[in-house]
């Protein structure tokens, strides 16, 4: 086995480590105890019930009943099972609303209706403040008679800004319009009580709560209409066919339970923690930005800019102390632009590319956190020396260059 | 993750060079920090001609530092006339390679350095000289054409590694096509070979047009209805039921069961029938 150097793992919204726990109660299933859930069989029919417990266990995180919950293969399946199974619902309405900040299993999801659904389809993304928060008169005022579904994230995964998806699917059901949120950054970390709720279909992933990769769950409120992605067998009552990832599902479910045990301690030694680090490094270095709402935000996560650099030249220096670290930079998103929830909430050129993501679980301890106000200042300092931009009068662009850009 | 080599790596770590000349005798600045890479390169000659001194100051990611630090190491000692030949993908290769993503990294260095000799020389930037192709990066058809040309580049995707255009909003991407036909001189071929595929809109309106006259009029006047073409967008044919129709509750099922399958099967099969609001 590689032999892993100790990492200060401050990435926990991009994955997370399975649990010990979880990898233990997971483990016979990947031997001896390798029966069909569905057989008739008792052998089989064992791990059919260990299914059972591992659904009650995901329901009752988040206070719904196990008929409820229909495992999938990952988040993003179950935001494209919901937000299609809702089309289905209402085929004659073709309009949906959602957010600029939507994660890309939404977003690319809804700007590819046309062609996987052969109708032309009217997307609302609703705008952000400089804060992330919408706007919930113009959320109102962008429903109609022709809204099929409402789909909006319940946590942003790179600020946490957390929106008000309760009450904004009070509105949505006043007007018989279907909601899914995205929960896929809330699960486990905030309290979520389906059972008072007029939420319809709510989005689950595997491996953002200490299970493994490969394994998610829909919420789907009783009673609500809903159509399968994946057609198949009998499995999951008809609502997604194919032989159940039975091993990561009861990893799941574990995780779920110890999730809904830790609540507390994620809200209140992990934010504690967030919180210092966050107030370490904006008052130890200067030209520091927080991203996102300072209140309204999970108790995991920080998103800083700083200023005048760049975000992977960050992120390569953290990783040489074995810090692990995201950025919403050009370079780090794969394209050429920085992320399109920071340009969503207008935050200046000047800082978008130097914006650093640091996310935190129960697994996080203050010696870490301690580290990280520790050589953080160093590494800014350092790319800041390098930096044209840096202590210069012309903060922006810089002559020669055709680049029209307005940055200030 | 980047795949980067160690020698990018150990240039970024450990950058030469880092700063400015105070008294250069050219300074040569790319890039914004809108773009998320910028560059500003200083040069001193000495008295034999050479470059004496370069210095660098650099804001982006790994490979545009390492790239800047591998410049100012390469020029050194070079005449001015020697400079001008080192091309991107010298300092690519003196870096033991850059993912083809981060080519625009090399691209830039040697664009500061282009910039640098005009300052010094009193000329205007050669390359800023073109037009602005691609308006999110600033871009000009003369830094594309020559990356075309040096780098073998063979789609708009590696036009836009190794300078950027395209890479924003997408606007620029069939002026580029363009310019990529332009040098690869398929140009000539082109035209011969489209027309005869594709329907035009105003071939696809006129055959939908006449269908609704043919058949799909006579068919609804039968009970009382009509319909009426609004829009053609791509393949989505927008219409309007008319009289009878208009009211009918299963105008939708008439659409979609009848209309639809009648454009599809007589017109083109991709056709989409959307009722107007
Ligand atoms: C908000 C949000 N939605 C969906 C997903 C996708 O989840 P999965 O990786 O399980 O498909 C993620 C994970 O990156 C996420 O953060
Ligand atoms: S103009 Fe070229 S990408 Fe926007």
């Amino acid at each position: 086995m590689a032999n892993t150097p100790p990492v200060i793992y401050l990435d926990n919204n991009a994955t997370t480590k399975v649990d010990p726990a979880v990898l233990e109660a997971m483990l016979p299933y990947f031997g001896e105890l390798y029966g069909n859930p569905s057989s008739m069989h008792s052998f089989g029919g064992q791990v059919g019930r260990t299914l059972a417990d591992a659904r009650q266990q995901v329901a009752s995180l988040i206070g719904a009943t196990s008929e409820e919950i229909i495992f999938t293969s990952c988040g993003t399946e179950s935001d494209s099972t919901a937000i299609l199974a809702a089309l289905q619902a209402f085929p004659e309405k073709r309009h949906i609303v959602t957010t600029r900040v939507e994660h890309p299993a939404v977003k690319h999801l809804c700007e590819h209706l046309d062609r996987l659904t052969g109708h032309k389809h009217r997307v609302t993304k609703l705008p952000v403040d400089r804060d992330g928060l919408l706007d919930l008169e113009q959320y109102e005022a962008a429903l109609n008679d022709d809204t099929a579904v409402v789909s909006v994230m319940w946590a942003n995964n790179e600020t946490g800004v957390i929106f008000p998806v309760e009450e904004m699917a009070k509105i949505a059901k006043n007007r018989g319009i279907l909601f899914h949120t995205d929960a896929v950054q809330a699960v486990g970390k905030i309290p979520i009580n389906m059972a008072v709720s007029a939420i319809d279909f709510l989005s689950i992933s595997g491996h953002k709560l200490h299970a493994p990769k490969g394994v998610g769950a829909l919420y789907v409120r009783k009673g609500a209409p809903f159509a399968p992605l994946i057609i198949g067998g009998h499995q999951e009552k008809g609502r997604r066919g194919g032989t159940e990832n039975v091993t990561s599902v009861i990893g799941l479910g574990k995780a779920c339970a110890l999730a809904g045990a830790r609540m507390e301690e994620e809200n209140g030694r992990v934010r504690q923690l967030r919180d210092k680090l966050e107030e370490g490094l904006l008052s130890k270095i200067p030209n520091a930005i927080l991203n996102g709402h300072k209140e309204q935000r999970l108790p995991n996560t920080t998103n800083i800019s700083f200023e005048y650099v760049e975000g992977e030249s960050i992120l390569l220096h953290l990783d040489q102390h074995g810090i692990c670290a995201s950025s919403g930079s050009a370079c780090t998103s794969g394209s050429l632009e920085p992320s399109h929830v920071l340009r969503a909430m207008g935050v200046p050129f000047t800082a978008a590319h130097g914006s650093v993501r640091l996310s935190l679980s129960v697994f996080n301890t203050e010696e870490e956190i301690d580290c990280v106000i520790d050589k953080m200042p160093g590494i800014i300092a350092k790319l800041r020396e390098m930096s044209p931009f840096w202590r210069s009068s012309h903060q922006g662009s810089v002559g020669g260059a055709n680049c029209p850009c307005e940055c200030s | 993750m980047w795949e980067y080599t160690d020698k990018v790596r150990e240039h970024f770590m450990n950058p030469r060079n880092v700063g400015e000349i105070p008294d250069a005798d050219g300074i040569g600045e790319v890039g914004s920090l809108a773009c998320g890479d910028a560059l500003k390169l200083f040069i001193k000659l000495g008295p034999d001609g050479r470059i004496a001194d370069a210095k660098f100051k650099t804001f982006g990611c790994a490979s545009a530092i390492a790239s800047s630090s591998a410049l100012t190491e390469m020029i050194k000692g070079l005449t001015l006339e020697e400079a001008e030949k080192i091309s991107n993908e010298d300092i690519a290769e003196e870096l033991g390679g850059l993912p083809k993503e981060k080519m625009h990294c090399s691209v830039m260095g040697r664009e500061a350095l282009e910039a640098a000799i005009a300052n010094y020389r009193g000329i205007p930037i050669p390359m800023a000289q073109g037009e602005v192709v691609c308006e999110c990066f600033g871009v000009t058809d003369l830094e594309i054409r020559r990356a075309i040309h040096e780098s073998k580049l063979k789609s708009v995707e590696e036009i836009t590694n190794f300078t950027k255009a395209g890479g924003g909003c997408g606007r620029c991407h069939e002026r580029l096509e363009e310019i990529l036909r332009e040098e690869r001189q398929e140009i000539k071929e082109k035209p011969a070979a489209e027309p005869a595929k594709k329907l035009t809109n105003i071939q696809k309106i006129k055959m939908i047009e006449e269908l609704f006259e043919r058949e799909i009029r006579p068919a609804l006047r039968k009970d009382g209805g009509d319909i009426e073409l609004v829009d053609l967008d791509g393949d989505f044919v927008t219409v309007a039921l008319r009289g009878a129709c208009g009211t009918c509750k299963k105008a939708n099922l008439t659409l979609k069961e009848y209309v639809e399958k009648k454009l599809r099967e007589q017109v083109l099969d991709s056709l989409v029938v959307e009722e107007a609001h």
